[in-house]
């Protein structure tokens, strides 16, 4: 662990501690350093010593020290990978919602810099009320997981403090660079199945749920960027796909009549774009980024940077 | 990161360096395993990214159309590419194509032993596509940028330690005389023909 990383937990004990202890926040970085890359003891469990000698010298409970209860790890949304963890978060509520049922007192949107998560609050837990637009310190919520999406759930052992700081949001989306690589089968111009709620793409005039259907077209790119180091998966819809082509659905539609075959558009496309170097960003869905924004790279790039470098080597 | 551990990255190589990756092997006895040369810099490679100048075309097939293609890199090396029957868009690309022009270049490296015992190392493209002048640079300073990123790792590997990374171990044993020296003369020497391309560009 970097002398960073500890200087962030050391001050967050010392936050705990303000208001009824004076410590030194270098002294709980050389405890935490000691117990950590001394005697590889985890982080949570570094802190939970130190806390503890800390207790002891002032004679405290646990209970009253400010944050944390001590044990819980402050996370960030981006950070939520499992369900049934305890842990302490500082976000702002971005969205509320219409609770469904009565059993829920509250539920909407959290969020902070790596992104949003859902949240609920039962009514039973008997806790304030969230504002919309406001950043609170959330200590004990309970993460929780439903078809491999995380929220976090408020129950009666939730603290809420309201915060004076504004928690920035970011999004989910990510960005990805590099040369397009490859244009996948099932792009290009293609048919989608009309039923209502499907979106299905046909496969020879077939939906895989609904049979043979007149299908209503549509223009999708399934494409691979690679940066030499990693591939990104990527789907154009057909509004990126227009802006990344120049080709819309209606000129795809009359290329297709023309040639009498729809293999025609997805061939005119690739070598409109194949080979050339593309910045995306858009959210991730499966193993797919879906393009929310794209621009070509093409300006002009500096060698002298690295020509330095390979001089130097 | 939405990537697929099944898809194979393609690497950035200079041509001088992709030519002597000589040494194939293949990471499972399982016949369908992919098949990696090995970079002398200490990488696999299954698929290469090359963009370059498309200086000749030729036929060289027999019996049926068998085209051979030759893209130079700004060293003045050069990628040898051979499309046939079992990749038509490459083939069709290459029948049409009038050199010289910008290519861009997905393929998986092959390679094959002469009469005389030498190995030729070659690409088989998965696609060929024309393009400008600014993609080519681009992949001019990424290769030469991912280049020199293994040649540090190579430099700062200690082969004595048993963690030394795999492939820098079996770059050591299978290319002992070969420099990794060259390649770092590739990447200067195609970074300062870029440089002086565009002082020529700004000049005009």
């Amino acid at each position: 662990m970097t002398e960073s990383d500890l200087r962030t937990h050391a001050e967050e004990i010392h936050e705990q501690f303000s208001d009824q202890l004076e410590i030194d926040v270098d002294d709980v970085v050389d405890r935490l350093d000691t117990l950590v890359n001394d005697y590889q003891v985890p982080i949570s469990e570094a802190r939970r010593s130190v806390v503890n000698t800390y207790l002891d010298e002032a004679g405290m409970d646990r209970d009253q020290l400010g944050g944390g209860g001590g044990g819980n790890e402050q996370v960030q949304v981006a950070d939520v990978d499992a369900p049934e963890e305890w842990v302490d978060m500082r976000v702002t509520v971005v969205e509320l919602w219409d609770p469904r049922a009565d059993a829920v007192a509250q539920v909407g949107l959290l969020g902070d810099e790596t992104g949003t998560i859902k949240f609920t609050k039962w009514s039973k837990s008997d806790l304030p009320s969230l504002e919309e637009g406001k950043s609170y310190a959330l200590r004990n919520v309970v993460t929780d997981e439903y078809q491999g999406r995380f929220s976090v759930k408020l129950n009666r052992t939730t603290t809420i403090e309201e915060l004076d700081e504004e928690i920035e949001v970011g999004d989910d989306s990510v960005e990805a660079e590099g040369a397009l690589v490859d244009i996948q089968s099932g792009s290009g111009l293609i048919k989608r199945c009309p039923e209502e709620d499907c979106t299905r793409v046909l496969q020879n005039g077939r939906c895989s749920e609904h049979g043979e259907v007149e299908g209503e077209f549509d223009l999708r790119i399934k494409g691979v960027l690679d940066d030499g180091e990693e591939v990104t998966e990527v789907i154009f819809d057909e509004e990126a796909t227009e802006k990344l082509t120049g080709i819309s659905l209606e000129e795809g539609k009359e290329m297709a009549m023309d040639a009498l075959d729809t293999t025609v558009v997805a061939d005119e496309m690739r070598q409109k774009i194949m080979g050339r170097y593309y910045r995306v960003r858009g959210p991730t869905f499966g193993r797919y980024l879906l393009a929310d924004e794209q621009e070509r790279l093409t300006g002009p790039v500096d060698a002298d940077e690295i020509l330095i470098k390979a001089r130097s080597i | 990161m939405a990537s697929t551990p099944t898809r194979e990255v393609a690497r950035r190589v200079f041509a001088r360096e992709f030519n002597d990756a000589s040494y194939t092997f293949k990471e499972s006895d399982d016949d369908r395993a992919p098949v990696y040369v090995l970079l002398p810099t200490g990488q696999r490679a299954n698929r290469v990214f090359v963009v370059g100048t498309l200086t000749e075309t030729e036929d060289v097939g027999e019996d049926s159309e068998y085209w051979q293609g030759r893209v130079v890199d700004p060293n003045g090396d050069t990628f040898f590419m051979y499309a046939g029957q079992y990749q038509p868009d490459a083939a069709s690309m290459l029948r049409e194509l009038e050199p010289p022009a910008y290519v861009a270049v997905v393929g998986k490296p092959r390679t094959y032993e002469t009469d005389e015992g030498d190995v030729n190392v070659s690409i088989r493209p998965e696609s060929i596509s024309e393009v400008d002048e600014a993609t080519r640079d681009r992949w001019v300073v990424e290769t030469a940028e991912r280049t020199l990123d293994r040649i540090q790792r190579y430099a700062d590997a200690d082969l004595d330690d048993p963690a030394v990374d795999e492939y820098i171990a079996m770059a050591d044993e299978e290319y002992d005389q070969l420099s990794v020296e060259n390649y770092r003369q590739s990447v200067v020497g195609a970074l300062e023909s870029l440089q002086d391309e565009q002082a020529e560009t700004s000049a005009d």
